[in-house]
């Protein structure tokens, strides 16, 4: 193939997204520097007020009032993110391993199960926990059931049943890259480990966590990312009540018609998570250095 | 000859009671979700017999059905445009030399796979009206293109990689012309993959939710946009039907197209 025929065929692609979602991107950098219209939209004059109201509020007098209730929607966000990266990391690697040891039939069966849900649409996903934590729901049903409490108890719009629906979201998303790095390990480094009378918790830790660290990684970026920016999980079995990050940007092109601050809050994640991936990146190679 | 020390490094213990509960708490939520879409109780939680009622309650709703055909449109057409140019794109990648920026182009066409959704349905809806874009259908489609490209794009680049060039290169020591090489040996090999890539397409873009929602207008509902204002205003028995129809959908479009890409591997 040419190389005019390689750029050509490649066009439409780069086209398409780079002119649909880069351009986008820079444009809603724009707005973020913009003032809103009440009817939704932006106008004239540029200023930096999106960005000053991360953290002060511009009082009736026209002074500003610090009013951290925007950074703690972001921390807050963020500790969820991390905190679902954690288990999922913490759920995913032991089940990884299971699938890399069964033989070829079984973990085809295996990936295929755990591949699944991610096809299936997040919306429905999500809920089928409403079905299950809500006051009339399943489990407090099995609970009254059980004479382990007489009230429902509040299972769904708490941090619990974000933290739940976020997981149950993204879990395929950290066994997968974690299984696809451990596949290839070589059986000889487990067994060469056993005969030097390791342990298993010292072959783990001395010669499979290393072995899965890439995937692990990897898994994590794929889960944090999408988790920070969740909009269902929170707003489904949060109740809408505490908000997200996901959330607050809906609502400021919603309901609050506040575009250039929903703009800022979009480049601001999406900063955090450029962050997140350059660190992956500047990691990578030094781990291969001293391999 | 005694072997004291247990060997079976294959066999951690704990580790099967603990898949077999993953994959229960994976696959349990669905399951009830099913079985209470076919509870004759309008009382969701409350088993009174069986019955189809909400799926009959479902067919003869309007609304459902309209926003069942806009979801179907943008579909049918995100999943050819994508493809199509999917599969340009994956032949370039794979087969061709970029004269530049090979890196950056596939970390380009990766990016709708990265930026998280809401960022995409935002910035998306910032410059539909920024260009004073307002034919919902017509954006629904545009937007869906976009994120289905690397869905379609990844079976297809991975089937190519598999396939190796060595065929393609026989061909072409036998005097075959590029369109001929790619008309009777590359396209045949590589349709099954350019099935499960279309399949993968369709799929993502009749299950999206929060792009659809943000660029959606009035008139152009799609299904999950709908079936979520039914679920904001509470757990029905005929939400449980709908959710249950969009799962069904899902499973056997994704099964086949797995199975497609087994296909692939037995060639």
């Amino acid at each position: 193939m040419g190389r005019r025929s390689a750029l050509l065929l490649v066009a439409p692609a780069v086209l398409v997204i780079g002119v649909f979602m880069l351009i986008p991107m820079f444009i809603a950098l724009g707005y973020s520097f913009m003032t809103a219209n009440p009817y939704g939209g932006v106008q004239a004059p540029m200023t930096f007020d999106a960005y000053i109201q991360f953290l002060y509020q511009r009082d009736f007098d026209d002074s500003m009032v610090f009013a951290p209730d925007y950074i703690f929607i972001i921390l807050r966000s963020i500790t969820l993110a991390v905190a679902t990266t954690v288990i999922c990391l913490v759920l995913g690697l032991p089940v990884a391993w299971y699938i890399v040891c069964q033989n070829e039939a079984r973990r085809r069966l295996l990936l295929f199960l755990i591949t699944l849900p991610f096809w299936i649409n997040t919306l429905i996903r999500t809920y089928c926990w409403i079905l299950i934590l809500r006051d009339e729901g399943l489990a407090n049903n099995l609970l009254r059931w059980l004479g382990l409490t007489e009230k429902p108890l509040p299972l769904l719009y708490t941090d619990g049943s974000i933290l739940l629906g976020l997981v149950y979201t993204f879990l395929p998303f950290m066994v997968l890259p974690i299984y696809s790095t451990l596949e290839r390990i070589d059986p000889r480094l487990i067994e060469a480990a056993y005969d030097l009378y390791a342990s298993r918790v010292a072959v783990f830790r001395r010669v499979i966590w290393p072995l899965a660290k890439p995937g692990a990684l990897a898994g994590a970026t794929l889960v944090f990312a999408p988790a920070l920016g969740s909009f269902l999980a929170p707003d489904l079995l949060g109740g809408g009540k505490k908000l997200l990050i996901g959330s607050l940007i809906q609502m400021q092109f919603t309901s609050s018609r506040n575009w250039p601050f929903g703009a800022a809050l979009s480049i601001a994640i999406t900063a955090v998570i450029l962050l997140v991936m350059m660190l992956r990146a500047w990691q990578a190679p030094r781990r291969e250095v001293r391999l | 000859m005694s072997r004291v020390r247990h060997f079976d490094w294959r066999h951690t213990p704990g580790l099967a009671p603990l898949t077999v509960a993953i994959l229960a708490f994976l696959y349990a939520p669905l399951l009830i979700l099913v079985v209470y879409a076919f509870n004759a109780s309008r009382m969701v939680t409350i088993w009174q017999g069986f019955s189809l009622q909400w799926f009959v309650a479902i067919a003869h709703n309007g609304d459902i059905r309209s926003a069942a055909e806009n979801s179907l449109i943008v579909a049918v057409a995100a999943t050819i445009a994508s493809t199509l140019i999917a599969t340009a794109g994956a032949l370039s990648l794979e087969r061709g030399r970029l004269p530049f920026g090979q890196g950056l182009v596939g970390g380009l066409v990766a990016m709708p796979l990265v930026v998280p959704e809401i960022v995409v349905a935002i910035t998306t809806l910032v410059f539909f009206s920024a260009l004073g874009m307002h034919n919902g259908l017509f954006n629904l489609m545009t937007a869906h293109t976009v994120f289905c490209i690397p869905f379609a794009l990844l079976p297809i680049q991975a089937r190519l990689r598999d396939m190796g060039g060595t065929l393609e290169e026989a061909g072409r020591d036998l005097y075959a012309s590029e369109w001929m090489l790619f008309r009777r040996i590359t396209l045949p090999l590589l349709a099954p993959a350019i099935g499960s890539g279309a399949i993968m397409a369709f799929v993502i873009s009749l299950d999206d939710f929060l792009i659809s929602m943000m660029v959606s207008s009035a008139g152009s509902t799609t299904l999950p946009v709908y079936v979520y204002g039914m679920m904001r205003l509470g757990v029905t028995p005929e939400v449980n039907a709908i959710s249950t129809i969009l799962l069904a959908i899902s499973l056997v479009f994704v099964t086949s197209a797995l199975l497609l890409g087994r296909k692939r591997r037995a060639t």
